[in-house]
C-alpha cells in the first residue's frame, strides 16, 4: 500500500532536505521549529493490465458509444496526441500514447477506416523531431504513417491548415487544425501528468492557432487562474471550456482518451531512486549513492551533465485510462490526478522554498533558460495548490536553480530577444503584453523558424512570463539561490548564494522568524491548502 | 620655456609602443616616443597667429592610436614630427578671452590663396592642401610641428581656428565642443543618408563619439520618433546612452538580434544554429548604421545589420582592416567616411553641448605630469565607467 503524502514539521533532528538544483542537487537545513516539508505521495499502484484497461476504456466509454461503433469505412479519422512536453521526464517505452494509439488503430483497421492522420498537438511549442515522434507513438505506427506524411506536427501558422469555427459569447475566437475540424472523428490521446492537462484544453489549445490561444494565454486570464491546477477555479480553463463548446457546436466530434501516471519518476531502484525517498529514511547505501552521484556530476562538463539528465526515462506506472465524452472523462481523470498528488496542508506560510529540477515542459533535450526557470517556479510549482496558495500574499518564494544566462539557439530564438529586449525594459506582464506581444507574435522570422525548424513560436516566451503572472502579483519578493547573478536580476528577482542568505534576505519582506514551507517536488506534489 | 607632451619620430620606440599598446591599451605612453619636456613655445608662423594657453585638452581616440603606435601609415605624409598632441582644446587668449580650437589646418590657415575648391565651398575639413603652404604637413593642430598642441602650456593658432567661448559655458563643457562638432557632422550625415530624418539608425559604440553623435542626432531631429539602437559595452555607457535618447541600448553581441527584431528581418546563414540566433546575415536591416568605433569587428557588424541599399557611416577612426565586402557589393550598401566638421557644425556643437549637458561626459582630468595615468585611463575609459578624459592645464605653472 503506497503511503500518502505528508507534511513534516522540521525539528533539530530533521536531516538536511534535498533541493533539486537544475542538473545537480543541494542538501539544505531548514530552520527548526518553524519549518515544514510537504512530501509527495509514494507512487500509486499501477494498473496490472494496461492494454486491458485501454480496451475497456475504448469499448466502454463515458457518455459515448464504444469507439468501434463510431468508426466506419470511408470516414476521416484524426488521432491527435500530446506533444513532447508530456510527460516529464519522458516515459520508458512503450509510451502510453503508443499503446493507446495502437489500440485505436486496431479498431480503425477492423472497421475499414483507411483515411487516418496522426497529429502532434503541439500548439505553439516546437515541432517534435523524428526520434521524439517515434518515442511517442512507437516505431510500428511511425513507420506505417510517416512515409506518406500521415503523421505530422500541428502547424498553428499554416494559413491553409486552420479552420475558424466561431467565437464564444465572450468574443474568443476559436480556430483549430483544419484536418481535425473537418474529420468525422477526432480522437485525442492525452497524458494527464498533472491536473492542468486534458479536458477541453486538449483540443482548444493543443490544436489551436495563435489567434485563438491568445484569448486565454494572457496576463489577465493567468492572474485569475487560481490555480490553473484546479480547473474549476481557473480562468484559463473556463476559457478553454467555452471554446470546447464552440468546437462541439461546430460539429467536431471528439472522442477523448485521458491517461494518468503515478509518481514513479525516478524509480524505486536504480541510480536516481534516492530522489524519491524521504531523507530520514535514506539508508547508508542511499547516502553513498547520492554522494557518488554528486561527485560524478561535478566532474562532468555542462553538456555531458545535461545529456545525462535528459536521457533519463521514467518508469511511470499507468494508473488510469478513461475514454468518451470530454467532460465526464476529464472529471474522472482529475480524481486520479488528485489521488496521486494532493496533500492536505493547514495554513499558508511566510516563505515557500523549492528546488527546481533540470526539466520543465519546454526544455526537453534543451536548456532550462532563465525565462523557463521563472515559468517553472512561479508558473508551475507555485500553482501546485488547490484552495489557497501555499505562501501567503506578500510572502517570499525562494527557488534553487543555477539559472544560467544560456539559451538553446534553435529551440528558443525569440526567448533570447525577449530576455535581452523585453525584460530589460519591464517585468510587468501587462506592460509586456501591451508593448511587445504583437510584434513578437507576428514576426516573420520567428514564424519561419516555428514552421520549418524546431523553434518555439515567437510569442512563447511571453506566455512563459504570463504563466507566472498570478505569482508575481501575489508574492512580496522572489529569491533565487545559486543562480547567475545577472540573469536573476534581469528576471527582476534577488540572487542569493546560499539558502541561509536567502532566508535572511526574506526577513526584509516578511519580518523576523518567518514560517517556512518546503515543497518537496518532484515527484509531483500538490497542496490542498485550508 | 613651456612644457609639452611631445611625440618624436623614433621608429624603435614607436614599435615598442605598438607592442605595448596591443598588450594593454594606453601602455604606449610608457614605452613609446611620447615624452613630457620643457620646450620653447612655438613661434607664430605669421604675425596674424595668436597664442593660446590651453585650459583643458581632451584625449581623443586618434590620440590614443597615435600614442599606441596603431595609427595608419596613411597619416605619415600629413603629420610633421616632432609634434605636441592635443586637438580638443579650450584655452586662454592673450586678451583674456577664452576660445575653443578648430584644429583643421586648411587653406586659409596655411596662407593659401586662392583656396582649394573644397575650402572655397566651405568644406575646410576636405582641404586639398593640408601638406602645403607655409605650414608643415599636418591635417590638424596637435599633429603639426609648428603649431604645438593642446597637451602643453602654450600653442599657437590662426584666428580662423578660434571660436569664442561664452561666459556661461564652463571649460568642462567647452572641451567637449570639438568632439561634439564631429558628432554634429555625423548626425547631419545620418539625416542626409538612407535613414533620412526619421528612419531607424543603429549606432555602434557608446564612447565619446557615440554618445555625442546620439546627442547631436536627437538635437537635430527635434521631436521625431526615430528609433536609435545603440551598442554599449559597459553599464555607465548604457546609462548615458539611455539618458541621451537611445531607444534601446544593447551589448555588441545583441545588436544583430535587436536589429533583426526591430526591422522584422529574416536571417541567412549556412547552419540552423547560427541562423536561429541571428548570427548570420540579416536579409533586411536598418537604413543607416553609424560606426563610432571603426574596428574590423564593428565594420563587419555594420555590414551585417545595414539594410540593402543602406548606408554605413564610419565615424570612428579605422585603420588597416580586413573586411569581406561581398555583402556591400551584393546589397548595394554604401560605406562612407565621416571626418571632422564644418564651421557651421562647430556652431551647432555649442548648442548641443549646452542643451544635452555634455559636460557630464568629462569624467576625469589629470595634470601633464600624470600623463601616463591619464592616457591609460582614457584607453580604459569605458571599462572604468568613464567617457572623456582630459588634461587640466589650469593649475600648471608657466615659466
Amino acid at each position: 500500500m503506497p503511503r500518502p503524502g505528508l507534511v513534516l514539521d522540521v525539528d533539530r533532528s530533521t536531516p538536511p532536505m534535498l533541493f533539486h538544483h537544475g542538473e545537480s542537487f543541494r542538501l539544505e537545513k531548514l530552520p527548526a521549529g518553524r519549518s515544514r516539508v510537504v512530501y509527495p505521495a509514494e507512487p500509486l499502484d499501477a494498473l496490472d493490465d494496461v492494454d486491458g484497461a485501454i480496451a475497456d476504456a475504448l469499448d466502454h466509454p463515458l457518455d459515448s458509444d464504444p469507439l468501434s461503433a463510431r468508426l466506419f469505412a470511408g470516414m476521416r479519422l484524426v488521432i491527435a496526441f500530446d506533444d513532447v512536453s508530456l510527460p516529464l521526464p519522458k516515459m520508458r517505452r512503450p509510451d502510453i500514447r503508443q499503446r493507446v494509439i495502437e489500440a485505436v488503430l486496431d479498431r480503425a483497421a477492423a472497421a475499414g477506416v483507411d483515411d487516418v492522420r496522426l497529429i502532434a498537438a503541439l500548439a505553439l511549442h516546437r515541432r517534435m523531431t523524428t526520434d521524439e515522434l517515434r518515442h511517442a507513438v512507437g516505431d510500428r505506427v511511425y513507420d506505417a504513417f510517416a512515409p506518406d506524411g500521415r503523421i505530422y506536427n500541428h502547424d498553428a501558422e499554416d494559413p491553409d491548415g486552420l479552420a475558424f469555427l466561431g467565437t464564444t459569447p465572450q468574443g474568443e475566437e476559436v480556430e483549430i487544425n483544419k484536418a481535425a475540424a473537418e474529420s468525422d472523428l477526432l480522437v485525442y490521446v492525452n497524458i494527464n501528468l498533472v491536473s492542468m492537462d486534458g479536458g477541453h484544453k486538449s483540443t482548444a489549445t493543443g490544436l489551436a492557432s495563435y489567434r485563438s490561444i491568445r484569448h486565454h494565454h494572457n496576463p489577465a486570464t493567468m492572474e485569475q487562474s487560481r490555480s490553473f491546477m484546479d480547473r474549476h477555479s481557473s480562468e484559463l480553463h473556463h476559457s478553454n471550456w467555452r471554446m470546447g463548446k464552440v468546437i462541439r457546436d461546430a460539429g467536431v466530434n471528439v472522442f477523448q482518451i485521458e491517461t494518468t501516471l503515478n509518481n514513479d519518476t525516478f524509480g524505486e531502484k536504480g541510480p536516481l531512486s534516492v530522489l524519491q525517498k524521504r531523507e530520514w529514511e535514506w539508508s547508508a547505501r542511499d547516502r553513498m549513492a547520492f554522494l557518488g552521484m554528486q561527485a560524478g556530476l561535478k566532474r562532468m562538463g555542462p553538456n555531458t551533465r545535461r545529456r545525462a539528465f535528459q536521457s533519463w526515462e521514467a518508469p511511470y506506472g499507468v494508473t488510469s485510462v478513461t475514454a468518451g465524452a470530454v467532460d465526464p472523462v476529464h472529471e474522472r481523470t482529475l480524481d486520479h490526478c488528485f489521488a496521486q498528488h494532493l496533500v492536505a496542508v493547514e495554513g499558508q506560510t511566510d516563505v515557500l522554498t523549492m528546488g527546481l529540477p533540470y526539466i520543465c515542459p519546454y526544455n526537453v533535450d534543451s536548456i532550462m533558460n532563465p525565462i523557463l526557470v521563472m515559468c517553472l517556479g512561479l508558473g508551475y510549482f507555485f500553482n501546485m495548490y488547490r484552495g489557497r496558495p501555499l505562501v501567503r500574499e506578500g510572502g517570499v518564494l525562494i527557488m534553487s536553480h543555477p539559472t544560467p544566462w544560456d539559451f538553446h539557439p534553435v529551440h528558443h530564438p525569440s526567448y533570447i530577444d525577449f530576455f535581452e529586449e523585453v525584460l530589460a525594459d519591464t517585468t510587468d506582464p501587462k506592460l509586456i503584453a501591451e508593448r511587445y506581444e504583437t510584434r513578437y507574435a507576428e514576426d516573420e522570422w520567428y514564424r519561419h523558424l516555428y514552421r520549418t525548424s524546431n523553434a518555439y513560436h515567437g510569442v512563447h516566451p511571453f506566455y512563459m512570463w504570463y504563466w507566472g503572472a498570478h505569482a508575481l502579483a501575489h508574492l512580496g519578493s522572489v529569491i533565487i539561490v545559486g543562480g547567475d547573478v545577472k540573469a536573476v536580476r534581469r528576471l527582476g528577482f534577488r540572487p542569493a548564494s546560499t539558502l541561509q542568505d536567502a532566508l535572511e534576505m526574506a526577513t526584509d519582506t516578511v519580518g523576523p522568524q518567518p514560517t517556512v514551507t518546503h515543497l518537496h517536488n518532484p515527484p509531483i506534489v500538490m497542496a490542498e491548502v485550508t | 620655456m613651456s612644457r609639452a607632451l611631445v611625440l618624436s619620430r623614433k621608429p624603435a620606440k614607436l614599435a615598442a609602443a605598438a607592442v605595448a599598446g596591443r598588450l594593454a591599451p594606453g601602455r604606449g605612453a610608457t614605452v613609446g616616443p611620447l615624452s613630457l619636456r620643457d620646450v620653447d613655445p612655438p613661434e607664430p608662423p605669421t604675425p596674424e597667429w595668436v597664442r593660446l594657453r590651453p585650459r583643458l585638452a581632451g584625449i581623443c581616440g586618434s590620440d590614443l592610436a597615435t600614442v599606441d603606435g596603431r595609427a595608419s601609415r596613411y597619416f605619415e605624409p600629413i603629420t610633421s614630427f616632432p609634434f605636441t598632441l592635443g586637438h580638443e582644446v579650450v584655452g586662454d587668449l592673450d586678451d583674456g578671452d577664452r576660445a575653443v580650437l578648430v584644429p583643421v589646418l586648411h587653406c586659409a590657415v596655411r596662407g593659401i590663396d586662392p583656396p582649394c575648391p573644397s575650402c572655397a565651398a566651405g568644406r575646410t575639413h576636405h582641404c586639398e592642401r593640408i601638406a602645403f603652404g607655409h605650414l608643415d604637413p599636418a591635417l590638424q593642430s596637435g599633429f603639426c610641428r609648428q603649431t604645438g598642441g593642446g597637451w602643453s602650456l602654450e600653442m599657437v593658432a590662426h584666428p580662423d581656428q578660434l571660436v569664442p567661448v561664452p561666459d556661461e559655458v564652463t571649460d568642462e563643457a567647452a572641451v567637449l565642443v570639438e568632439p561634439t562638432a564631429c558628432a554634429v557632422h555625423a548626425a547631419r550625415a545620418v539625416r542626409s543618408s538612407a535613414a533620412g530624418s526619421e528612419g531607424t539608425v543603429a549606432l555602434i559604440g557608446a564612447g565619446t563619439l557615440g554618445l555625442t553623435t546620439l546627442a547631436a542626432l536627437r538635437h537635430l531631429d527635434g521631436d521625431t520618433d526615430r528609433e536609435v539602437l545603440v551598442t554599449a559595452k559597459h553599464p555607465e555607457q548604457r546609462r548615458l546612452a539611455a539618458a541621451l535618447g537611445a531607444t534601446r541600448t544593447v551589448t555588441p553581441s545583441e545588436l544583430a538580434r535587436a536589429v533583426r527584431a526591430t526591422t522584422a528581418s529574416l536571417v541567412v546563414a549556412s547552419d540552423e544554429t547560427t541562423a536561429s540566433a541571428a548570427g548570420g546575415q540579416l536579409t533586411g536591416g536598418v537604413a543607416t548604421v553609424v560606426d563610432c568605433v571603426g574596428s574590423e569587428a564593428s565594420l563587419a557588424q555594420a555590414l551585417r545589420v545595414v539594410a540593402p541599399g543602406g548606408d554605413v557611416l564610419v565615424v570612428g577612426m579605422p585603420g588597416t582592416t580586413t573586411l569581406d565586402l561581398t555583402p556591400l557589393w551584393h546589397r548595394e550598401t554604401s560605406l562612407r567616411g565621416c571626418y571632422a566638421y564644418t564651421r557651421d557644425d562647430f556652431t551647432t556643437a555649442f548648442e548641443v553641448v549646452i542643451a544635452a549637458d555634455l559636460a557630464r561626459l568629462l569624467s576625469a582630468t589629470y595634470p601633464l605630469s600624470r600623463h601616463r595615468e591619464a592616457i591609460t585611463h582614457a584607453a580604459e575609459a569605458g571599462a572604468r565607467g568613464a567617457v572623456k578624459i582630459a588634461f587640466d592645464l589650469r593649475g600648471e605653472k608657466h615659466r
